[in-house]
């Protein structure tokens, strides 16, 4: 029974073999996004290559459209992930979001923020409710945001109906204050000849923020350490159930951003929308390095999986594939990070 | 063997247990246990699985609370309503399985829950040199701080938990069978730290069943059974074989010690070839053949003493 990795006698003679243990390759190796920026520039070669189309700038523009639209609330499912917890909830919460919005503002004719920030204040509480029941049952976030997940596919498209009458909400964009809200969530601009949406600006800049909190602070010290062992976090005085719930009502506030961007963009909202989303977030947060069992991953990654999902889901589009395949190809992808990032924790808990 | 509790006491020590016991519902879990801890003290809680090491913890740190008798810290008397209630007084307590969290950095581990802050942000640069300065400090040398705290051994991640709690300020670790999962080299490595922390000041509870590892660093031992004290000593008052006894419990033992005798023949024959093989090839490691079962273990090189 010889111990390989001794450095417990003090100041050290065995500097050399530790050296050798991790090379800088090894070292790059162990970057969550690692995976995620080598397939997305295999990816993007691939298109490039195959679909002209593709190499316009204003496909490049649409693509990273579509990515942001995944990719804000991949930020807080990503978050919520390292944290160790799940949120299958997320994809009906957006429509649930603009629907109460919209519904809202139309049916009494108030200001349209009036329906946005009640919209918020509902997303934020759906949020808490996830997170608190996780916290107090102890039951596993998967169960307990599938029984939510559900109860909000029935409540949108029953409240729905029960309000409208219909399937979905009425035109909102001639009530006061659209043309205000609509430049917040869904204003375009020009640069050059290119059409930029304002969503990409405010993915970015939401990507910022969370990296700078999840690395730079102590809540994120916090995030990553509920996720890796609650027990230890909570035996070194860390809030567990407070970070767990505040992880939950982010995955809550993105919902909302995302609903009111749909809402905007389109003026009205059909119920049934946001179904099955809630599974590409998760994949966007995988592929990007995020494990699914926690304490380990990066909201860049996450970030560079939703473009992967944007650019796969237009590229097929622009190389005039059978879209049939989309579905194949997100399954592929995210078996192959799962591999990737389990190989990349064992290395990480190597030795134990 | 004087097996008197009487005259080792100072005045108000950092922690003291006097007649204390704890009862869930009509079950008897610890029973008239007196206890010292002085700063710059090692006391050796030990007894076999059942005896109520854990329970005395748990009192001790606050998770639990004692139904009789009474617990003071520095001559007064407490009730702890939490684990942070204790903490605050200065007693910390390193748990063998959650010491830490496997995937993150050792500085990040270090400093979890007390993290060092600049403005909204952490002062990581700050935390790190510190986390750094403060393992080398106790003779723990680490390349990279950034290492994930997983790839360290065994013994490292305890005395990585043991260099936090110090750091931060407490003034009574208790160590919960700190050394149950190692090696013999291993838990040389936490044995030295356990001494590093008393020549620093602080007075350590160092629960174990092992008693080749609690008598060369305790200065106390307290001895449970079947949630009762059998008594506590000085290191002067009792010698490593009566504690083993005192464990094992009497006659059982004597047959042991029989065997083991016998035993230990071969094992002082192979502990001579294994000396010369040592010096000869200073960087092979030729020890590892187990605990020499002859219960004389100032005659082993000692890895707690330098």
């Amino acid at each position: 029974m010889s111990q390989t990795v001794d450095v417990g006698t003090p100041p050290a003679p065995a500097r050399d073999e530790r050296v050798a243990r991790k090379s800088p390759l090894a070292r790059l190796m162990t970057r969550p996004e690692i995976g995620a920026l080598a397939g997305a520039i295999v990816i993007y070669l691939i298109f490039f290559i195959v679909a002209p189309p593709f190499r316009d700038a204003n496909s490049l523009a649409s693509v990273l459209y579509v990515s942001s639209t995944y990719g804000i609330p991949a930020v807080a499912v990503a978050l919520l992930m390292i944290g160790g917890e799940f949120d299958l909830s997320a994809g009906v919460a957006v429509t649930s979001s603009a629907l109460v919005a919209s519904m809202l503002s139309y049916q009494f004719s108030a200001n349209m923020f009036v329906g946005v920030l009640v919209a918020l204040v509902v997303s934020l509480v759906i949020g808490f409710i996830n997170g608190y029941l996780v916290v107090k049952t102890g039951i596993p976030s998967f169960l307990v945001t599938l029984g939510t997940f559900f109860m909000l596919r029935g409540l949108n498209l029953a409240i729905t109906k029960i309000v409208t009458g219909n399937v979905g909400t009425n035109d909102v964009s001639n009530i006061q204050g659209f043309g205000a809200a609509k430049a917040v969530f869904a204003s375009e601009f020009k640069v050059g000849s290119v059409s930029i949406r304002i969503t990409l600006l405010w993915w970015i800049l939401f990507v910022l923020i969370a990296t700078w909190v999840l690395v730079r602070t102590h809540i994120g010290n916090w995030i990553f350490a509920v996720g890796g062992s609650a027990p230890s976090s909570r035996a070194v005085g860390v809030p567990v159930n407070k970070v767990k719930i505040g992880l939950f009502m982010t995955v809550g506030f993105m919902a909302w951003f995302t609903g009111m961007h749909i809402l905007f963009a389109f003026n009205t909202v059909q119920s049934g929308l946001g179904l099955g989303n809630e599974f590409i977030y998760i994949v966007a947060a995988v592929v990007g390095g995020c494990l699914l069992t926690g304490g380990y991953g990066s909201v860049i990654g996450a970030a560079i999986g939703a473009f992967i999902f944007g650019m796969a889901n237009q590229g097929i589009v622009y190389a005039g594939w059978n879209p049939d395949w989309f579905y194949f190809f997100l399954g592929a992808l995210l078996l192959g990070a799962i591999l990737l990032n389990n190989f990349i924790r064992l290395r990480a808990e190597a030795s134990r | 063997m004087t097996t008197t509790t009487a005259d080792t006491r100072t005045a108000a020590p950092l922690v003291r247990l006097t007649d204390a016991g704890k009862n869930y519902g009509n079950i008897i879990a610890l029973q008239g246990v007196t206890l010292d801890v002085g700063a710059s003290e090692v006391t050796c809680v030990l007894g076999d699985n059942g005896a109520g090491k854990s329970t005395l913890i748990k009192i001790i740190a606050g998770l639990h609370q004692h139904t009789h008798g009474t617990y003071e810290v520095e001559g007064e008397s407490v009730h702890f309503a939490s684990p942070r209630a204790a903490l605050d007084r200065g007693i910390a307590t390193v748990y063998q399985d959650l010491a830490v969290v496997p995937l993150m950095p050792v500085w990040r581990n270090f400093f979890l829950g007390n993290e060092v802050r600049k403005g909204p942000a952490m002062d990581i640069a700050a935390m790190r040199k510190m986390a750094k300065q403060e393992l080398l400090d106790m003779g723990i040398d680490l390349r990279d701080v950034d290492q994930p705290i997983g790839t360290l051994s065994g013994g490292e991640r305890q005395c990585v938990a043991i260099a936090r709690a110090v750091h931060f300020g407490a003034r009574v670790l208790i160590l919960d069978e700190p050394t149950a999962a190692l090696g013999v080299k291993q838990s040389g490595v936490v044995l030295r730290y356990i001494i590093q922390a008393k020549e620093r000041g602080l007075g350590v509870i160092f629960i174990t069943h092992n008693p080749h590892h609690a008598y060369p660093v305790g200065d106390r031992f307290l001895i449970l059974k079947r949630g009762r004290s059998l008594g506590y000593w000085k290191k002067n008052e009792v010698s490593m074989g009566e504690l083993t006894g005192l464990m094992a419990g009497g006659s059982e033992l004597e047959e042991l010690t029989h065997e083991l005798e016998e035993a230990g023949a071969e094992a002082s024959a192979l502990r001579e070839v294994a000396q010369v093989f040592e010096q000869e090839v200073a960087e092979l490691h030729v020890g590892g053949h187990g605990t020499p079962p002859s219960g004389n273990t100032e005659a082993r090189g000692d890895p707690t003493q330098p």
